[in-house]
């Protein structure tokens, strides 16, 4: 069975690489690039595992993360969150929030692809 | 004369820049164009001498066709290949690749050099982060341009399937963020140089004269050393450093720095610089000391402290002064200590809380926020900047000492170490009962 994520980013280049580079491995991508609206967005199609970056227009990613832990469909989403800020503390309240996985930009694509199959495997 | 495997390339390319036919210049070099299309293919060596013969019909240098610029391509493709631990290309082909696509080679070396050069700059700048949000978000720009570069070189170069399709897109993004990173790196350049260039002059006369003191490290020797007797004198050479700082444009701008500079030499001649680095040997922590030395007010042997030159035994401090609304009025950063250009500071500051206590001097260790958390002695006084009269109220001045100190010095300053910020725009600490408002930095600010 095909492995569904959503990529929550609002930078289309990134998403679309990133869009090219899981659908290559299998995954079926669906992307979201409003941070206002991603909380709805998530719950109206829960995927697989969720690709979620920090700075986004309208709400940060912080903030649906938090949403989403609060919510049953979501509270064990599996999530990767991507930040262009990797200081100790942001990390820390991405783990605070419940974040699976946390990274920094730039990443690679291989770390991407493999961080979500281990978050979801099979 | 030694080869590479990409000479028939060059030979080709310099053919076609004069427009000659194949058919010809193999007729001149008397060869079968045949052979001339396996040479120019790189399926082929040109003996030496028939090199000779092609670069003399082609009028060029024989080593110019044998060696080119392609050392400094493989050596730029060599690095990119070993960019990414995860991707192993196959570096010992990169001369195959070199010399069968030109066009993709040199742009991944090109990209390559883009990241480099990028990443680099974020690393100088990232010390500014907390200066500024406009440079925070400007940086955000270059950090999202540069991971989508990165991403789709990785996948550019990485092996696996690209259809065509999917290659021209991933051109065109390249070419997009390439721009894109063009514009937010000269946007940086432009503010980083600012204070050096007239058109980007900062239109505040306080940071118009921020601007010039920074880049003197706040040292005027053109102040030191004046006859305090000779008004005159003072007055001119005030005079003639103003004119000769371009960046003091406005009437306001050079008001400020007369002020300021004419504090500087009575600060000087009360403290001459000989004699003041000398007691500052003697006398080190404690600026309370040197102002009994030198039976100085305390904000002036700050001040003093702050704007000598700094040696091995007396490391630069920082200083910070407000008047009585808050408002900085003299700013002398250290790294990891920001200092705000715009806006209201930190109100943990030292600085802030004498303020409220006019005439006792504070001391206290605090910790700046970051990836390695730096600590720093501030001692900060409170003052009547003027004499004190009847008829109006008194203008307070606050000012703080600033010194980076290590674990074990924190551990010997009086009360715990307070954690404060730079302001609350770029500060991360999310649990702060003195946030004005929302960080950049942190998500769910009180």
């Amino acid at each position: 069975m095909t492995k569904r994520v959503l990529v929550i980013e609002d930078e289309p280049n990134i998403v679309e690489a990133i869009s090219f580079i899981l659908s290559r491995d299998g995954w079926a991508v669906a992307t979201h690039s409003d941070g206002e609206t991603a909380v709805q967005a998530v719950l109206d199609a829960v995927p697989d595992a969720l690709i979620l970056d920090v700075m986004l227009p309208g709400r940060s990613g912080y903030d649906i993360l938090h949403d989403l832990r609060a919510h049953d469909l979501t509270r064990r989403l599996p999530v990767l969150m991507l930040t262009a800020r990797g200081q100790r503390t942001d990390r820390e309240q991405a783990e605070r929030l419940g974040v699976n996985r946390f990274m920094t930009k730039p990443f690679s694509n291989a770390e991407v692809v493999d961080t979500l199959n281990e978050l979801v495997p099979g | 004369m030694t080869q590479s495997r990409l000479t028939g390339s060059r030979i080709r390319e310099r053919r076609l820049f004069l427009g000659h036919k194949q058919s010809a210049l193999a007729k001149a070099v008397g060869i079968s164009a045949a052979y001339l299309n396996l040479i120019e293919h790189n399926r082929r060596r040109a003996g030496s001498g028939l090199l000779d013969d092609l670069a003399r019909e082609l009028k060029t240098d024989p080593r110019s066709l044998s060696e080119g610029a392609e050392v400094a391509l493989l050596g730029a493709l060599r690095e990119a290949g070993q960019r990414l631990p995860e991707v192993t290309p196959e570096l010992h082909r990169s001369e195959d690749f070199a010399g069968r696509f030109p066009g993709w080679s040199a742009l991944v070396a090109a990209q390559h050099q883009r990241i480099r050069d990028l990443e680099h700059l974020v690393e100088a700048l990232s010390d500014r982060l907390t200066h500024d949000p406009e440079l925070a978000a400007s940086l955000h720009e270059v950090i999202s341009a540069v991971t989508a570069i990165r991403s789709t070189v990785g996948i550019l170069s990485g092996g696996g399937e690209v259809d065509a399709e999917w290659q021209s897109r991933f051109m065109r993004n390249m070419r997009d963020e390439g721009r894109r990173l063009s514009s937010a790196a000269q946007g940086l350049v432009e503010y980083l140089d600012a204070g050096a260039d007239q058109d980007m002059a900062p239109v505040v006369p306080g940071e118009e004269l921020a601007a010039y003191l920074d880049r003197r490290d706040h040292h005027l020797s053109e102040l030191e050393g004046l006859n305090a007797a000779d008004a005159q004198e003072i007055a001119a050479t005030i005079a003639a450093l103003i004119s000769q700082v371009g960046s003091l444009q406005t009437a306001a701008a050079k008001d400020v720095a007369r002020r300021q500079f004419q504090q500087y030499v009575e600060d000087a001649v009360a403290m001459p610089l000989p004699a003041f680095q000398a007691a500052r040997k003697d006398v080190t922590g404690d600026p309370s000391r040197l102002a009994a030395h030198f039976a100085q007010p305390l904000p002036s042997v700050m001040r003093r402290l702050a704007f000598v030159p700094p040696d091995a035994e007396a490391p630069p401090v920082g200083l910070v002064s407000c008047d009585g609304s808050g408002t900085l009025i003299l700013r002398k950063a250290l790294p990891g200590f920001a200092v705000p250009r715009f806006g209201a500071a930190c109100p943990y500051w030292p600085l802030y809380q004498a303020l409220s206590r006019p005439g006792h001097p504070l001391r206290a260790v605090v910790e700046m926020p970051g990836p390695t958390p730096r600590r720093f002695l501030c001692q900060a006084v409170c003052l009547p900047r003027e004499a004190l009269r009847f008829d109006v109220p008194p203008v307070f001045e606050a000012m703080m000492l600033i010194e980076p100190v290590d674990d074990a010095q924190a551990h010997g300053a009086d009360g715990p170490v307070l954690p404060v910020g730079s302001s609350c725009r770029v500060c991360p600490r999310s649990d702060c009962a003195a946030r004005r408002e929302a960080s950049l930095l942190s998500a769910n600010p009180a």
